[in-house]
Formats: C-alpha cells, structure tokens, sequence
C-alpha cells in the first residue's frame, strides 16, 4: 500500500480567472507521471488534497468530470494562507494532489432517475462535475430529466459561464440562472435567490426524483423548507459537506459530525442521514 | 502455553545481550527531567520500572508528538524542487520494556484508526510492527485506575507479546506471542517455570491486583442511547463549566489520535510535520471563513467525552476508547474526570 500522505506530482497547466471579483481562479493541473493519471481515477462528488511544498494542502472539490481526460481541474476561492499562494502561481510550476478523496454522488441510485441540481455561488464545482458526467453521450440516457438551479450574487459572479450558456442551449437539460440582483439590462435569465427560483422551476418530489444541494449555509438553510414542501423526502436530498481537514483521510480526527467523518464517509451524506448526526458542520 | 523465570540478577544482563537483535525502549527519567517518559534507551540505560506509570503515555513510540514526514527543498535550480520525501528512520526490532498492560491495549485501540482496510498511516504502522511489547503487570494499582471496566486491566495481556509479573526476587514472564518468545530467547532467558504453578501464583498476585481497583465505570446503556440523545443531554454546559481547553487530558491520553499537518520552511528547504492536536482548541476545526462548527468550549468537552465514550463505540462496536488508566482525571488541573461524565451518561 503506497504512502497516503504522498501527493501526486502535477504540472499547472492552465490558470483561468473565473469571477468578475477576481477571488477565485480556476486551474488545471497534468499529471507529472502520466500513469498516476490513471490511479486519480475519482467520480463526479469527490475532492483531493491540493499540496504546495512549503504552504501546506487544502481540500478541494474535483471541478472536473471523471468523462474529462487529460487534466483535473479545481476551482479556487482566495481565502487562507494556500490558497492565496495558489492565487499567486504560474503555469508551468509543479505542486501536488492527493486523492481522489471521500464518497460521491449516489450515481447508481440515480440511475434512471430525475435529478434535480441545486448550487449556489462558488460551491457549483462539484455540480459542474456531475452535470458534464451526466451530460456525456454515454451517460444522458441513464438519466431521465436534468434541471439545474444556479445563482449567484451578480452575473459576473457565476462560474462556468461560458458551459452555461452552452448547456442553456440544450434541449436535454433545463437550465434555470439565477443572480440575487443585476443592472445589467440585457441579462435574460433570472433574477432572485436561489430558494425561491427552486420554488417556482424545481420539479415536485417523488420517489423517482432526487435533488443535489450545495451552496451556502444560508442558501441551504432556507432551500431545503422548500424542498420539503415540494414533496421531497429526506432520503431524496443529497448535501455535500466541508469542514475543516488535514489528512483527508479519516485519521487526524478533526472533521467528525458524530461518528462520521466528512473526509472519509463523505462529503456526501442525504439529509436523512445528516439529521441523525449532530449538525457540527 | 509457556512461562519463564527471569532471576532479578539476570536482568541487565538480559537487556543487554538483546541489544544485539534489538533496539530498547522503556520507561526512563533523565537527570534534568522531573519525570520518566518512554525514550529509546542509551547502552547502560536502565528502564526504570518503579514508576508505577509515565505522567505522558508510551504511545509517542509510533506517534511521536512532532515527526517529520516528508522533507522538500523549495530550490528553483534543484531538479527535485517541491518533491517530497519521507526521511530515513529507523524501523528495526524494537522492544518496549516495562510498558504497562493499559498502555499496551491502548496501542490496539489506536491501531483501528492507522491501519484501515482503505488506508495504512505508514509512520504509525511501521513503528508499531517493529515493537515487541514487553509488559509489566500493576501489582498495585492507583486509586485512579479503572482498567478493569474497559477492555483492559492490570494483568491484561491482550496488546503484549510478554507479560512480566514482579514477584520480588523473580519476573514471571509469561510468553503471549511467537514475537515475545523470540525477544526473552535473544536476551538468554530460557528457565522454563512449572507452568501450572507460574500460573497458579501469577494469577493470585492478579486477583489481587484486580481486587485493589475500587473504581468502575458502565456504559451499557450509553450502548443503548441514541447519538442525538447523549449530545442534546442537559449535563454538558455542567461538565465543561470549569474546563480552561487546556489539552492536557487529550495529550496524555493513550488512546487520543488526533493530529495536525504543517509546514516548516528554512531558506529553501523545509519538512512537512504530524504533529499532535487537539479536539480542546478552537482552531481545531476552524474554517477558514471564520465559521466555527465547534465554537464553544461546551461543545469541544462533549466532543471528547462523546468520541470516547460513544462515537467510537458505536463505529467500532468494540468497547469504549478508554483504557481506564487515569492520567486524565490525575492531571486535569480542574479536576474533570471521566468516570462521572460516564456515569452522568450511562445514567
């Protein structure tokens, strides 16, 4: 069993600022080792340790889609000690990553499923991740209707834009934008938050339809009273969580809700499961 | 089944001639030291077994509280800038002498959070595997000692390869392992006891022992409690009332795992850390956006009371993460102590 510890090197490949505010920056790393490629083999809902020598690591969410090859991609918000070192980087320039890292999105319980994807702000890079996997050739047909709500707080502020604008395109998944507010007067999709819009485009629940939530606190806090009273049960709402970590790996003790461990057991947990633990995230 | 004599006076002859197959580690108290904390023994070292335990647990042997794991250079010029090493360290045969039955357990206890079907923490699990354990029963335990209510006790031999019972001018050494019988043959103790009869007398020095252990503990029906009805009990601003957060009971705790990574940096070369945390200190789980899951010192008092006593309980379903050795209740400088908090939720 090799070191867990030990990062993968990778390559910056490609640094993309990715809001109007400039506070998060998209990169894309290449695997050093074209065989550890293969070994980083993750699914849509999981993260990795992005490690620089000298900084320290931090756990991210796997913005880029297991059907994407080539690179892995991470969307980083400037915010503690390595992340604004991250900021600071050049393409060109080698640190590491670790993983893939925790569980994902119940993909086999999706299957021929409706799902219903819920983001806000900058927690859409896992999201992403799942909407290019379901989107794929090889995927869309293993799942029945797609929609996806997303806001952010202006236009400038969404991630991806230019695949959102691609995917509003589609016929095979409903795409519903949202900013909290715009003076932009030709801004052609939604203005309000995120609960609301998921009141008024989210499809009811059912035993077929399940629904993705990952946003703020704030944003979760009030979409799920809507969700409840869309008719989705518990067990139907998926939550991807973060808390602080170190190992990543279940060992050094500090992520915990109860007995799970949010590194290891999840990220992702249903909110059935979640309302049995103390909510200590 | 095997039990071998060991005559006092053979003792450090014994130690000694090991020294060729193995390394030693015991209990030992510098000059300038106030007190005996385990450290690989120098040729002429002695592990002081009098000491009835270590203020600080043995369990540094494979979790140090500081140990490198990578070492880097940050170089531009170098080709292996920003490539990480784990240092050379020595993981030849080792064996912990004088470590007591508690502390031993604890090893096993720890052992299920480093040795994963999923992951294998190398540092720990390599040090851990060159260990022969070579304990000393508690002939006399403390008032603090409630070894016997977990899944340990004076005489347990469950974490040990050998069992070495003090019977004054004599160790009893009972062989528990392949590994142990193969330490006690390199130190040239070979005089099998009567083994019915070893048995026999270890066994009331034991009962004894055992007898002397007034203190005790049930968690039974913290088995049968919910998670969410032990965490929204209405004991907890009580229990944590006079806590100061100051670790002490995490960092002499035998069974507390819990560890930080860090980075230091000199010039242009710098050494990737494990160091030991704690679940007592606010940035402990502080997220970087300033949010706090566990805020308040009431809710990093449960955290610890319920990790040991319920969360591993229930994830393991293998007792509590306790060995009852009381360094906790005899160090906390407010004087918590577990066996109420236990029984406040068993109750």
């Amino acid at each position: 069993m090799q070191n867990p510890y030990l990062p993968y090197p990778v390559r910056v490949d490609d640094i993309e600022i990715a809001t109007e505010d400039k506070s998060l920056k998209t990169f894309k790393f290449v695997f050093t080792n074209p065989e550890d490629e293969d070994k980083f083999s993750y699914k849509a809902g999981q993260f990795a340790e992005l490690s620089v020598t000298g900084m320290g690591e931090i756990p991210i969410g796997i913005a880029s889609s297991p059907v994407e090859k080539g690179f892995v991609m991470f969307t980083v918000f400037k915010t503690g000690k390595v992340t604004s070192y991250l900021h600071s980087m050049k393409t060109g320039d080698i640190m590491g990553i670790r993983g893939p890292l925790g569980n994902w999105y119940p993909w086999d319980a999706l299957q021929g499923k409706n799902v219903v994807i819920i983001g806000g702000g900058f927690a859409f890079t896992t999201l992403r991740s799942s909407i290019v996997y379901m989107l794929h050739p090889d995927n869309r047909k293993k799942f029945n209707d797609i929609n996806v709500i997303y806001g952010a707080r202006t236009p400038g502020m969404l991630l991806y834009k230019d695949e959102l604008a691609d995917w509003e395109a589609r016929d095979d998944i409903n795409m519903h934008i949202t900013v909290d507010g715009t003076d932009d007067p030709d801004w052609k999709y939604n203005i309000g938050f995120v609960p609301t819009i998921t009141e008024q485009k989210a499809p009811q629940g059912d035993a077929n339809t399940y629904a993705i939530v990952c946003g703020p606190p704030i944003m979760i806090k009030f979409t799920l009273p809507v969700l409840e009273k869309l008719g989705y049960a518990n067990d139907h709402i998926i939550m991807s969580l973060e808390n602080r970590m170190k190992c990543g790996i279940g060992m050094c003790g500090r992520c915990n809700i109860g007995k799970e461990l949010v590194c290891k057991d999840g990220p992702v947990f249903t909110l059935d499961e979640l309302n049995k633990t103390p909510g200590e995230y | 089944m095997k039990v071998i004599k060991i005559n006092k006076k053979d003792w450090v002859g014994g130690l000694e001639k090991s020294r060729s197959a193995y390394r030693l580690v015991g209990p030992f108290k510098e000059n300038d030291k106030k007190f005996p904390v385990f450290k690989e023994l120098d040729k002429g070292q002695e592990p002081d077994l009098t000491t009835l335990n270590t203020v600080i647990s043995p369990k540094s042997i494979a979790f140090p509280q500081s140990e490198v794991m990578f070492e880097y250079t940050m170089d531009e010029k170098s080709e292996d800038r920003n490539s990480l090493k784990r240092p050379k360290k020595n993981y030849s045969s080792c064996a912990v002498i004088g470590i007591r039955p508690y502390d031993a357990t604890a090893f096993l206890l720890v052992k299920k959070n480093f040795d994963t079907a999923d992951f294998r923490d190398p540092y720990w699990c390599d040090a851990y595997e060159a260990c022969t354990f070579v304990g000393l029963a508690i002939n006399d335990p403390d008032s603090t000692d409630f070894s016997t209510s977990t899944k340990s006790g004076p005489f347990d031999e469950s974490g040990l390869d050998v069992l070495l019972v003090d019977m004054k001018d004599h160790f009893l050494a009972k062989v528990i392992t392949d590994k142990g019988d193969a330490y006690l043959t390199a130190a040239g103790w070979t005089t099998e006891a009567d083994t019915d009869a070893a048995i026999k007398q270890i066994d009331e020095v034991k009962n004894k022992a055992e007898a002397k252990i007034s203190s005790k503990i049930a968690f039974d029906n913290i088995e049968k409690k919910s998670i969410m009805e032990l965490y929204e009990a209405d004991f907890w601003d009580d229990v944590a009332f006079a806590c100061i957060n100051c670790g002490t009971c995490t960092y002499l705790c035998p069974t507390c795992w819990c560890f930080d990574i860090q980075d230091e940096n000199h010039g242009e070369s710098g050494k990737r850390f494990k160091n030991w945390d704690s679940c007592m200190f606010p940035l402990f789980t502080h997220h970087s956006s300033g949010h706090n899951p566990r805020g308040t010192k009431t809710m990093r008092v449960r955290q610890r009371f319920m990790h040991k006593l319920k969360y591993f309980l229930d994830k393991y379903e293998d007792g509590i993460m306790c060995v009852g050795c009381g360094r906790c209740i005899r160090f906390c400088p407010v004087n918590i102590d577990i066996r109420n908090v236990c029984a406040l939720m068993n109750s």
